[in-house]
């Protein structure tokens, strides 16, 4: 009997296993078809057209910050200050317009901002010694609270033309840019990670760092580079979204490292490091951006929205843990 | 002898266990007497490991059946096995650094007074008797964070012991220890087998297998070919019985011409050393480092690699290299195969390509874009010049043996054209065929040109290979001995700092 039970478990992880050719992501794409499925029995609006590239626009802003949080996270760290530097972002990229700037300008200097927090960020961690965790927590709070000053409190809207359409325009009166944003953006990735040194050394320093630096890589800078990445990322992400809504706010983008955490994670990066890929992430901000859109369809208050996110998360921890061999 | 060391207290009969591809065991037999010390040997992968997680419970066998006292028994978790007075001491020391050694000793079983809370009182008096009886003069309220890797494995025996268990089963438990510690841990080992605790113990080292057990039992490829009473059997029966072929060259001889100096090392002083030490390398040599554990060896090694903070003046080919991490002593020709494989040598999730390109990755890079061809070509010629046996280069290491590993870790330095090569204990843990293998690279090496550091703290494989010896001992040079002049004895001698002997 109990030996039967092992074969049966065995046999179940050689298909779905971390080691299968389909690794995580077979999961993710079950759970998608299956909501997708369910979704489009209950509502006869889900499966238009103009629904799903909802879906895609709502997710292209998460799924572009995800981006550099798999790479912070698969190389071993977490950055918990995306949210705020997302604000960031948007604040410098407003207030670079309103001084008269053009909008590359403005653009540059919302990259060049997170950059910035991603080196504080990183420098921190790695010279100083201090656990990832609280580093960013703590740097995130700062930066919220400088966003809070820099607007001081207010909204600062932007109407220029060229700056709004990038959030707002669409290609063909059909696509909108922040997805194909998206779409560019996880395709650079998925090629640097998987054929750049830089992305060689992501996974072989989350993997092991210590023996990465008995290899004689020079592992505290390549991880103050992951940590900017991550704050690149972010502002990029909070460019988009402050030229969607066309101003900048202190209170933009709250609580959103939650959401994306949870995207990267249902995606497959391991919390541990040396796990993780780009699709795993996009699958990962795919299935909880379709399943907020699904929610909305049906009507369920944003309240128990909240509980079924919370939850398909928890299953994909545990899904991770099974996986991976047990609970131990 | 009494008579109750004839009765098998434990009987394992066609025991059988495949994983995915892997026939890990198949019809195992074991049986197991009061009061002996078994002795389990095979080289890694034979199966040790498998047939002693199932008589822990950790997994369920496919086939056969476990007696226990003639009686049938259904091990399906460790608990139940603890139950049953099974007691295993893993490899990797199961032990919690922040808790006093009266806390670990009785883990799960703590006095619990009427009112709820723990007895103090009592738990301190129970792990005092249970030190005594070990010998050790340890403080049952010391925190084990502060002892010494042997005093902790009599930790866990303690821990095993406060269970009263029937067969105690030990897994390689001296290979993180020195040879005086291994002499003291013999002693407890003994004195167990004779209050009548059945004990496994599984081992490489074949002298502590002729010195400690009773019978020994011989694994190869997931079968049992043989058991012998250890004083009826020879070395060489052993060996032969392991691999199935005869070592008759265990130390290959090496005919290499010792060149010009390499490196030189003045008065190298790493962090908390009492004294700073000199020495040179020269091309072709091997040159081997002694001493026991806490002789200050590792530290020295990777302070010269930069692994950890150390002053002093360091020239390779006569030029000084200023050496403050890793990176600038890689940067200076030099590479270091560290003594944990698994933490500080690999990264396990990652490949055997990646881990072999690790240290080289740039020059098979252009513009910071990786050209996979030439990795691969240069993977693929690593894995066939060290005879690393992986199912590919795409291979995770994580499931590659421990002498594979080892080798992963050689050629990654290789790969990276280091001229000086630093092993810190590159032997330990592996199979005797694996340490042929690395030996005989260890000479080739030496061929081209290179300079080998061979840190080691077993004396044969030192007298069988290094062409000088220098003897550690409290963190400074005791003796310096060319291959000629050397013995056990004399190396011993200074190791633990007495005069040597002519």
């Amino acid at each position: 009997m109990l030996a039967e039970q092992a074969a049966t478990g065995e046999r179940l992880r050689r298909l779905f296993g971390k080691n299968s050719p389909m690794g995580g992501s077979l999961t993710l794409i079950i759970t998608l078809v299956i909501m997708i499925v369910v979704f489009t029995a209950m509502s006869p609006y889900f499966l238009q057209v103009e629904n799903l590239l909802n879906i895609a626009r709502s997710i292209a802003i998460i799924g572009i910050v995800a981006v550099g949080e798999t790479i912070v996270l698969i190389s071993g760290g977490i950055d918990m200050s995306i949210a705020a530097v997302m604000a960031l972002g948007g604040l410098a990229a407003t207030a670079v317009i309103r001084a008269g700037q053009p909008f590359y300008v403005a653009f540059a200097a919302a990259l060049a901002a997170g950059a910035l927090v991603g080196f504080i960020n990183g420098g921190i961690v790695t010279r100083l010694h201090i656990n990832p965790l609280i580093t960013t927590l703590a740097i995130g709070q700062i930066v919220r609270g400088l966003a809070y000053v820099g607007t001081g409190g207010y909204t600062l809207t932007v109407a220029l033309r060229g700056y709004t359409d990038l959030g707002r325009g669409r290609l063909f009166g059909l696509i909108p840019y922040p997805v194909i944003l998206l779409a560019v953006t996880y395709v650079v990735a998925h090629i640097w990670l998987n054929r750049n040194i830089g992305g060689r050394y992501v996974y072989s320093i989350g993997g092991n760092a210590l023996a990465c630096r008995l290899a004689g890589l020079d592992v505290d800078r390549w991880r103050i580079v992951f940590y900017m990445l991550g704050g690149i990322f972010a502002a990029f992400g909070g460019y988009v979204l402050s030229s969607l809504v066309g101003a900048s706010m202190g209170n933009a983008a709250l609580g959103v490292e939650l959401d994306v955490i949870s995207g990267v994670v249902l995606g497959g990066a391991s919390l541990a490091g040396g796990e993780g890929t780009i699709i795993g992430t996009l699958l990962g901000v795919l299935v909880l951006g379709t399943l907020t859109n699904g929610l909305i369809m049906l009507n369920v208050s944003s309240f128990w929205q909240m509980v079924a996110r919370g939850s398909v998360l928890l299953i994909a921890v545990l899904l991770d843990a099974w996986r991976s061999g047990g609970y131990r | 002898m009494n008579l109750d060391s004839e009765r098998p207290i434990l009987e394992m009969r066609a025991i059988a266990k495949n994983f995915p591809g892997v026939r890990a065991l198949s019809n195992v037999d074991f049986d197991l007497r009061h009061g002996e010390i078994h002795a389990l040997l095979g080289e890694n992968g034979a199966g040790k490991s498998t047939l002693i997680k199932i008589l822990g419970g950790v997994y369920a066998p496919d086939g056969g059946e476990i007696h226990l006292e003639s009686e049938t028994v259904a091990i399906d978790s460790p608990v139940t096995a603890t139950r049953l007075g099974i007691a295993i001491i893993h490899q990797d020391l199961n032990i919690i650094p922040g808790l006093t050694v009266a806390d670990n000793i009785l883990l799960g079983q703590h006095p619990v007074s009427r009112s709820g809370f723990i007895n103090e009182n009592r738990m301190y008096a129970r792990a005092q008797d249970m030190l005594q009886e070990l010998g050790l003069h340890l403080s049952p309220q010391t925190r084990v964070g502060t002892l010494s890797t042997a005093a902790r494995q009599l930790v866990l025996i303690g821990q095993a012991l406060s269970r009263a268990p029937r067969v105690l089963v030990m897994d390689e438990p001296t290979s993180a220890l020195g040879d005086a510690d291994i002499e003291y841990l013999f002693g407890v080992i003994k004195r167990l087998a004779e209050k009548g605790v059945a004990v496994i113990y599984i081992s490489h080292k074949l002298d502590e297998i002729f010195e400690l057990s009773t019978r020994v039992t011989v694994l190869r490829d997931g079968k049992v070919i043989g058991t012998r009473m250890t004083n009826e059997t020879t070395r060489e029966e052993l060996i032969k019985m392991m691999v199935g072929r005869e070592l008759k060259e265990m130390y290959p001889k090496r005919q290499v011409t010792i060149g010009e100096t390499i490196l030189e090392v003045r008065d190298l002083l790493p962090e908390a050393a009492p004294a700073p030490v000199s020495f040179s390398l020269h091309k072709g040599e091997i040159l081997g480092m002694f001493g026991l554990l806490g002789s200050g060896r590792t530290r020295l090694v990777s302070g010269l690699f930069g692994a950890t903070p150390a002053s002093g003046q360091i020239l390779v080919d006569g030029r000084e290299v200023k050496i403050h991490q890793p990176l600038d002593a890689r940067r200076a020709g030099l590479g270091y195969l560290p003594t944990e494989r698994k933490t500080e040598g690999l990264v396990l999730p990652l490949s055997v390509q990646g881990n072999l390109m690790l240290a080289n990755m740039p020059s098979h890079a252009r513009l910071s874009w990786m050209q996979d061809q030439a990795m691969a070509k240069a993977s693929d010629r690593w894995i066939e010049a060290l005879r690393i046996v992986c199912t590919g280069r795409n291979q995770t290491t994580r499931n590659l043996s421990g002498g594979n590993q080892q080798k992963v870790v050689l050629g990654r330095w290789l790969e990276a054209q280091s001229k000086i090569l630093i092993l810190n204990s590159p032997t330990q843990g592996i199979d005797v065929g694996a340490k042929v293998e690395i030996y005989n690279l260890m000479g080739q090496l030496c061929a081209e040109g290179k300079g080998v550091i061979f840190v080691s703290s077993e004396l044969p494989e030192l007298l069988g290979i290094a062409d000088r010896i220098l003897v550690m001992c409290d963190g400074r040079f005791t003796g310096e001995f060319a291959r000629a002049q050397a013995t056990q004895e004399k190396l011993m001698h200074a190791a633990i700092g007495e005069a040597v002997p002519d």
